[in-house]
């Protein structure tokens, strides 16, 4: 019900809005949870596990109820909390954990169930024996246990990131937070003071003060008007990290209909701070009995926020139940709004007189000495039994029923650690607060206020305003002491010891999110579960969407209890960010569809799409993949360019290649420790094919390196391995061998190339290369050249990667075009075609060169046939490591060709290559397809692959297992040179 | 986390590539069987304070070595890896290796 008077609203701003498609009425001010408490709402979701009906618990960030999801389409967003969701004109939400209906859930009947869905079930069903049976239920239990449903559509908002550097780091603006920032801002400190909130005033928001609200608007005045200050609101600190960085998601729209046009939704800071106050405040710990989870039953701090901040009264016939001073503020305040409070039930036998005689003076009963063993009603709260406890603490028969429709209860308030634990600190226990409170700091930061442990008013203001004294201090700032608003003393929140009531009837729920009982805890410690650590894992205790804010705490007692120690015997499980959930569009920010990875194109790329190519991305680059002709289809094209190529000539670009410029005295030494193979002695004007290994021993990649002059080298990389190339490169000759006199750069985008390959492509070279010939004897197999196309300089080299006479052309990237060009208009006569990389593999694979299925990091340079090519002349990466028994074991599986045995039956990549394929399981498994294709050269179905005693074994029948596909294909062992093995074309 | 660059000065780390422990030195190419093993598959896991190689991969592409905290992430001394290894070859004290 909301009161006619008071609170932080603005009655004139009527707000609309629609939850479970019923329409409301909030007002400014409001947040989702409190205007629907002002309509009477109760009800908000079903529990994860029992699906018992639940309400609100909270006020704030801890909330582990009343999760909603938010707008619809492709906005729509799950597992918000209502209690921190602004009402905006027009909010659509949903219950979330309601399947198949809020009011009537069937599945209710797991809490009939429930003996079966105790501690450790999830853990015992699917992770033990029976774990494969997790995908047969997945679906049926994700969908009960109400996690929410992703959006299906792309999210159309924007998100930032950005950083910012600040002297001291300010975080949660209340009143701890609001006197550090201004003891900091008056000494000339760089600030940056953060509120998750909208407003600042943290716990100050719930109270009525007229003084401290004049002095929270005087000193938010003053922050705002230093230019040494930033102030950001909506913006939550979620994680401490490594070197005093500290992460915070700003709301920017999440509190609007959708983002104005240039706003971001969100904006993710990576804050560096030299100094960081941590100000966070606390988090109230519910109390353990019967029916505690039952929607009516809520933290007393939450009802006075709902009642002081949003003029909500949350019932009119409210019962309190603590076990300290504090909590007394809420039965007074509940009547100074006029409900009639049942009692306020106190396990103490004493509380302080004044706030006794305050509720004397209202007529609340007062029942010292007794304690609420059971909260009564259906769905929602009518009434709790009250039991006196004895002179040992036990409670006692008869049981007194009071009818109530709200329980306001409080069993202390825990101080929010989680940023200090983040941060490397420990929490430590305070016996005196029976809770943990900050340890010795790690890194550069402090705690004050509530975080700090500093639960009234006036110590809060204090400890913050010392902080920022010091820290100004710290800083080299010239800090004053401030002088503070004169605040009334006010009951301490000292709780007595009271954790799991005695005598309570029923479940007590302890973590209410993931509906974790005391039984449960007890349970665990039963089985062995007896660290903290461990029971929260089997019981999946705090592992919800809160992290267990208000559970945590309250589980470490029963722990503790149920194992006979003292609670300060057990340490608090760690904190993780994020504090509060972010979404992972914060996270990527505009890392995301096209911006996710760059894309390469090469200077020949506006050719290939004018020609009608169909491109393909091959890491980041685009590829021209093939040109199809009159409807053809990838494999009608393929055939066709490698026929032509085979018949005539070709060209095809390959400038994606790693290009390596190596200068220097020392090159041709370097060259020769980095390539397995041979290098000082390769003459000025030729290239050499170059294998290079890891210093495992094992090939890591391959290419060609041409020596352009004496102390000049050109090599080539791989596409896939062009970056690993040169810092392979860099790192040996920075870390081992600095005293050789080499350079290094890549020149990968300098250059434009092309390979032009083809029984006919000297015939085009012919008309189109000048100053240079390009005869068999002017340039030899593995010749190179400088000589010019289209008045552009560009390096020949007679190289070939399809077995063809063919040579490739490097020139400058802008005279790519011009090149290319001329190159095809040169070859008209001759019939030359563009081709793409589907034919290029065709050919390599045909001529059995080694690619990127082949280089997998697992083969060596003799299971790829080029064990000969390793120098035994010199020492070189990897050389040591080859020789030892696992990589020169001669059994290992080595390169072989497969061609299929049935017409028209393809040999799947990956295959499983085994001699009997109805061998009883497990089949042996000899080796594995790694690249296959079809040839048309052969007209056949064949593969590369790696075979056990693959030498021995050409001419034998194996089979190509494909389980995936349920297919298996017979095929021959052949060797991997299945076209002109002699290289009789290469050299004509 | 942020690191520094002899040449560049402190950077994120997101422009560096980790390159691992910077204390092994390649053994000579004649080196008993034992040691390139040792060289290539051993590393020790330590706690506290390690030299570690970094690529500035975003930056200067130099090889650097950094001394690392590996439990508080306090990073206390840089090197090129040019100095270090120059150094290296004198020093006994692995620890200690080559002053920048
Ligand atoms: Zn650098």
């Amino acid at each position: 019900m909301r009161l006619a008077s008071g609170g932080r609203i603005d009655r004139t701003q009527p707000l609309s809005f629609r939850f479970d498609g019923k329409v409301y009425q909030g007002v400014a001010g409001d947040s989702l949870a409190s205007a629907l408490l002002a309509n009477g709402v109760k009800l908000f979701g079903r529990s994860f596990k029992y699906h018992r009906p639940r309400g609100l618990l909270a006020a704030g960030v801890e909330e582990p109820n009343a999760l909603v999801e938010l707008r619809s389409g492709p906005r729509h967003e799950p597992n918000v909390r209502a209690t921190v969701a602004e009402l905006y004109d027009g909010l659509e939400a949903n219950s979330q954990n309601r399947w198949p209906s809020l009011a009537f859930d069937v599945s209710g009947i797991n809490d009939v169930f429930s003996p079966f869905l105790g501690a450790g079930f999830y853990y015992k069903t699917f992770m033990g024996p029976t774990r494969g049976s997790w995908h047969f239920y997945e679906r049926i239990i994700r969908k009960a246990a109400g996690l929410g449903t992703a959006p299906a559509l792309p999210d159309p908002d924007r998100y930032e990131k950005t950083n910012a550097h600040c002297d001291l780091l300010v975080v949660g603006a209340g009143a701890a937070g609001l006197a550090a920032a201004l003891v900091a801002a008056r000494a000339g400190v760089k600030v940056m003071l953060v509120e998750q909130d909208k407003d600042l005033g943290g716990a100050l928001l719930g109270e009525k003060s007229e003084q401290l609200d004049e002095w929270v608007a005087a000193t938010v005045g003053e922050l705002a008007n230093s230019p040494n200050v930033r102030l950001l609101t909506r913006a939550t600190a979620f994680g401490y990290y490594d070197h005093n960085v500290v992460g915070l998601v700003e709301r920017v729209a999440d509190h609007l209909p959708q983002p104005a046009t240039h706003q971001p939704r969100q904006r993710l800071w990576t804050v560096r701070a030299k100094q960081v106050v941590l100000t966070t405040g606390a988090h109230e710990r519910p109390l353990l009995f019967g029916n505690n989870d039952l929607p009516g039953v809520m933290l007393a701090g939450a009802v006075r926020t709902y009642l002081n901040r949003w003029a909500v009264l949350p019932g009119r016939q409210p019962l309190v139940f603590a076990n300290h001073d504090e909590a007394y503020l809420t039965a007074i305040d509940l009547a100074d709004a006029g409900a009639t409070v049942a009692a306020v039930v106190d396990p103490r036998p004493i509380a302080n007189p004044d706030l006794v005689t305050a509720l004397a003076q209202r007529g609340i009963e007062h029942l010292p000495g007794h304690v609420v063993v059971k909260a009564r009603g259906g769905r929602f709260i009518n009434a709790a039994e009250v039991a006196a406890l004895d002179a040992n603490g036990e409670a006692t028969e008869p049981r007194r029923v009071i009818i109530c429709d709200l329980l306001a209860m409080s069993g202390g308030w825990n101080p929010a650690v989680q940023l200090h634990a983040q941060s490397g600190g420990k929490p430590r226990w305070d016996q005196r607060l029976s809770t943990f409170v900050p340890g010795e700091s790690k890194q550069a930061e402090r705690s004050a206020g509530a975080a700090g442990g500093q639960l009234t008013l006036r110590a809060a203001l204090a400890s913050g305003a010392e902080a920022g004294f010091e820290l100004t201090s710290l800083l080299g700032g010239n800090a004053t002491p401030l002088s503070l608003p004169e605040v009334e003393p006010e009951p301490e929140a000292v709780p007595a010891e009271l954790w799991e009531v005695p005598g309570s009837r029923g479940k007590s729920f302890v973590d209410f999110q993931h509906d974790v009982t005391t039984k449960d805890l007890k349970q665990a410690v039963q089985e062995g579960y007896r660290s903290p650590e461990h029971a929260k894992r089997y019981t999946t205790l705090g592992m919800a969407t809160d992290q267990g804010k208000t559970s945590n705490v309250n589980a470490l007692d029963v722990l503790a209890r149920a194992q006979g120690r003292s609670r300060a015997a057990l340490a608090q499980t760690g904190f993780r960010p994020p504090f509060t959930p972010v979404t992972l569009g914060a996270l990527a920010g505009r890392d995301v569809g096209r911006n996710y990875k760059p894309i390469r194109r090469t200077p020949l790329h506006d050719w290939h799409e004018a020609a009608g190519a169909v491109m393909v991305e091959t890491g980041p680059w685009l590829r021209a993949r093939y040109y199809p002709r009159d409807g053809e289809g990838l494999f009608e094209a393929m055939n066709r360019e490698t026929r032509h190529v085979r018949e005539k000539v070709g060209m095809v670009d390959v400038s994606t290649l790693g290009k390596i410029d190596v200068q220097g005295p020392d090159a041709g030494e370097f060259l020769n420790r980095i390539y397995a193979n041979g290098f000082k002695k390769l003459p000025v004007g030729r290239a050499r094919y170059g294998l290079m290994l890891r210093e495992d021993g094992h090939a890591f990649d391959d290419g060609t390196c041409s020596r352009l002059s004496e102390n000049h080298f050109l090599v080539t990389t791989t596409t896939a391995q062009a970056a690993a190339v040169l810092s392979h490169m860099e790192y040996y000759h920075q870390t081992c061998w600095p005293d050789l006199r080499v350079h290094l750069a890549s020149v990968t985008d300098q250059f434009a190339s092309m390979a032009i390959a083809g029984p006919r492509s000297r015939a085009v070279l012919q008309k189109a290369v000048e100053g240079a010939s390009v005869t068999n004897e002017d340039l030899p197999f593995m010749g190179v050249v400088q000589a010019r196309v289209a008045g552009c300089p560009i390096i020949l080299f007679r190289i070939s990667f399809s077995g063809e006479l063919a040579y490739e052309i490097a020139t400058g990237a802008d005279h790519g075009k011009a090149v290319w060009e001329a190159l095809m208009a040169a070859g008209r006569e001759e019939e030359i075609i563009p081709y793409g990389t589907e034919a290029m593999a065709v050919m390599r694979i045909e001529k059995g060169h080694a690619a990127g299925p082949e280089l997998s990091g697992q083969t060596t340079a003799q299971d790829l046939g080029l064990g000969k090519l390793c120098s035994t002349k010199k020492p070189y990466i990897g050389h040591r490591l080859k020789d030892r028994p696992a990589t020169a074991d001669p059994h290992r599986p080595a390169l072989v060709g497969l061609v299929s045995l049935e017409p028209g039956k393809r040999i799947p990549g990956g295959a499983q290559l085994v001699e009997d394929p109805n061998h009883k399981a497990p089949i042996p498994m000899l080796g594995y397809a790694t690249s296959p294709t079809y040839s048309i050269t052969l007209d056949k179905y064949i593969a590369l692959a790696l075979l056990k005693d693959g030498k021995e074994r050409e001419g034998t029948t194996l089979y190509a297992a494909n389980p995936l596909g349920n297919t298996t294909t017979k095929v021959q062992v052949v060797s991997p040179q299945f076209f002109d093995p002699e290289g009789t074309r290469l050299h004509a | 986390m942020r690191l520094p660059c002899p040449w560049c000065g402190e950077r994120d780390h997101s422009e560096f590539n980790y390159g691992g422990d910077a204390t092994r030195r390649r053994p000579a190419d004649d080196a008993p069987m034992e040691e390139w093993i040792d060289y290539v598959y051993f590393r020790d896991n330590p706690r506290g304070r390690h030299h570690e190689h970094w690529q500035h991969i975003q930056g200067c592409r130099a090889w650097i070595v950094i001394e690392r905290d590996t439990l508080t992430h306090e990073v206390s001394g840089c090197w090129t890896a040019e100095d270090y290894a120059r150094g290296f070859a004198e020093a006994t004290d692995v620890q200690k290796g080559a002053q920048s």
